[in-house]
């Protein structure tokens, strides 16, 4: 336990870089996974195609997927790159899907009103289907860097740092104190996130209801 | 009668076949006058409201063609055909989101009517439905009751000021002694506003309450277009049987 006061900068600084493997990935994860969820409800039948692939990588072990992107030529070249794109293809799933839900949740009356009332397609999504969806979006935004946060200190087998740092040197070391160093800050971080985005969830819920 | 010849709303020869190749339209053919309310009364299934989503291009007729002021449907940019209809249905749609305001304001904002201009608008249509803006503007539709929301609906559908209302059904969820004060209401503000209403219903009161002209529908078909005295007097077996109903209700209260 010790080990976290003595040594607070290494602490501080593993944490930051694990929040920007986390950060960065979740950025790339919902640029992707927000516009790929809309398509799926213009285009229903790619659904089964896309919401089947971002679930196989969710199967994949996250030592194998590092692993498997490695030998990749510019991906491999960079172990935080390669990080950041692994745990953004993790993110992907759970952000897809709601977003997706979210959308098709939205009631047949208010879509069908929307419609006849002449709203464009593009004002439809805007001012009606991601407003409402906006909650489930979220929760799936939430569910995915929990699980980035907990993904990402796999990656420092691979060298790409972050609080996995301490984990794996501590497991070498037959070192708890070490182990913790990264345990510890990774898990409030995961539930500080977890709380905040619920938060904002809550208060989006309500507004839309 | 309406002294106005001028046809806003045109079936010609409409069908409606759904890909399972089943047909819910068959050869439908009627004029609506500008200014008329046109009832379409029928039972659930018949194809009253596969005719109204016809008229805003909901749907498209597999055979026909229906005209909205002399110009097919397809023809018209859809967007701005159907800005120019309002819509009310039973389930209202309401957006949940949006207060009552922002909700019958949408259109009028869309269409970028200056901003002064919505609000006195928005506020005279919430007046006209019985709804004062001071009290309802702020509200979210599950703050209203569903007497509530249908108003906020109509007067939604009423705000870009549409020459043209389709209504499915607008009241068939509400209460009968809510249900029959929202069509007094309704038919005193169509005295005033003169639209070309196109209004489903299942309901044959509804039908000869409101209606200017009803129009029955079974299984797809259009078995004709009476007057409320016409309908009165029609052979036709399914007319008769909208009578019995009526009839029923009168005797009981005669004994």
């Amino acid at each position: 336990m010790n080990f976290i006061f003595t040594h607070p900068r290494e602490v501080l600084t593993l944490t930051g870089e694990h929040l920007w493997l986390v950060g960065i990935s979740t950025l790339i994860a919902v640029a992707l996974g927000v516009p790929l969820g809309i398509l799926l409800t213009r285009r229903p039948r790619m659904k089964a195609f896309v919401l089947g692939s971002t679930n196989v990588i969710q199967t994949i072990p996250s030592l194998a997927l590092f692993g498997l992107l490695l030998p990749l030529p510019w991906l491999g070249a960079r172990a935080d790159r390669l990080a950041i794109v692994a745990l953004a293809l993790y993110a992907l799933l759970p952000i897809v899907r709601n977003t997706f839900v979210g959308i098709a949740g939205v009631s047949a009356p208010v879509r069908e009103a929307a419609e006849a009332m002449g709203l464009t397609s593009g004002q439809l999504l805007m001012k009606v289907e991601l407003p409402l969806a906006s909650p489930v979006i979220l929760a799936g935004i939430r569910t995915a860097m929990v699980i980035t946060i907990g993904v990402a200190t796999i990656a420092a087998a691979i060298g790409a740092g972050g609080l996995g740092e301490f984990i794996f040197r501590g497991i070498a070391m037959v070192d708890n104190g070490v182990i913790l160093a990264g345990a510890l800050p990774a898990a409030a971080m995961a539930l500080v996130a977890d709380l905040c985005l619920g938060g904002v969830e809550k208060l989006l819920a309500r507004r839309s209801q | 009668m309406r002294q106005s010849t001028a046809i806003s709303i045109e079936f010609r020869d409409v069908g409606y076949r759904i890909t399972s190749g089943r047909l819910l339209l068959d050869a439908i053919s009627l004029t609506v006058q500008a200014g008329e309310t046109l009832m379409l009364l029928g039972r659930s299934g018949s194809g009253k409201t596969t005719c109204l989503k016809m008229i805003n291009r909901l749907l498209e007729p597999t055979a026909g063609v229906v005209r909205v002021d002399g110009k097919a449907v397809a023809q018209w940019d859809v967007i701005r055909l159907r800005r120019s209809i309002g819509y009310a249905i039973q389930d209202v749609g309401l957006f949940p989101h949006y207060s009552v305001r922002e909700n019958v304001g949408l259109i009028p904002k869309l269409e970028g009517w200056a901003r002064a201009r919505v609000d006195a608008r928005v506020e005279e249509v919430l007046a006209l439905v019985g709804l004062p803006m001071a009290d309802f503007g702020d509200r979210y539709p599950n703050e209203l009751s569903g007497g509530q929301r249908q108003r906020v609906g109509l007067a939604r559908a009423l705000a870009a000021e549409p020459p043209i209302l389709l209504m499915d059904e607008p009241f068939g969820a509400l209460d009968p002694i809510t249900r029959a004060e929202v069509q007094m209401e309704f038919q005193k503000l169509q005295q005033r506003l003169k639209k070309t209403v196109v209004f489903v219903t299942h309901d044959v009161g509804e039908a000869l309450m409101l209606g200017d002209r009803i129009g029955l529908m079974d299984s797809g078909h259009l078995r004709g277009v009476y007057t409320a005295t016409e309908f009165w007097r029609a052979e036709d077996q399914l007319a008769q049987a909208y009578k019995r109903v009526v009839r029923a209700a009168q005797q009981r209260l005669g004994e």
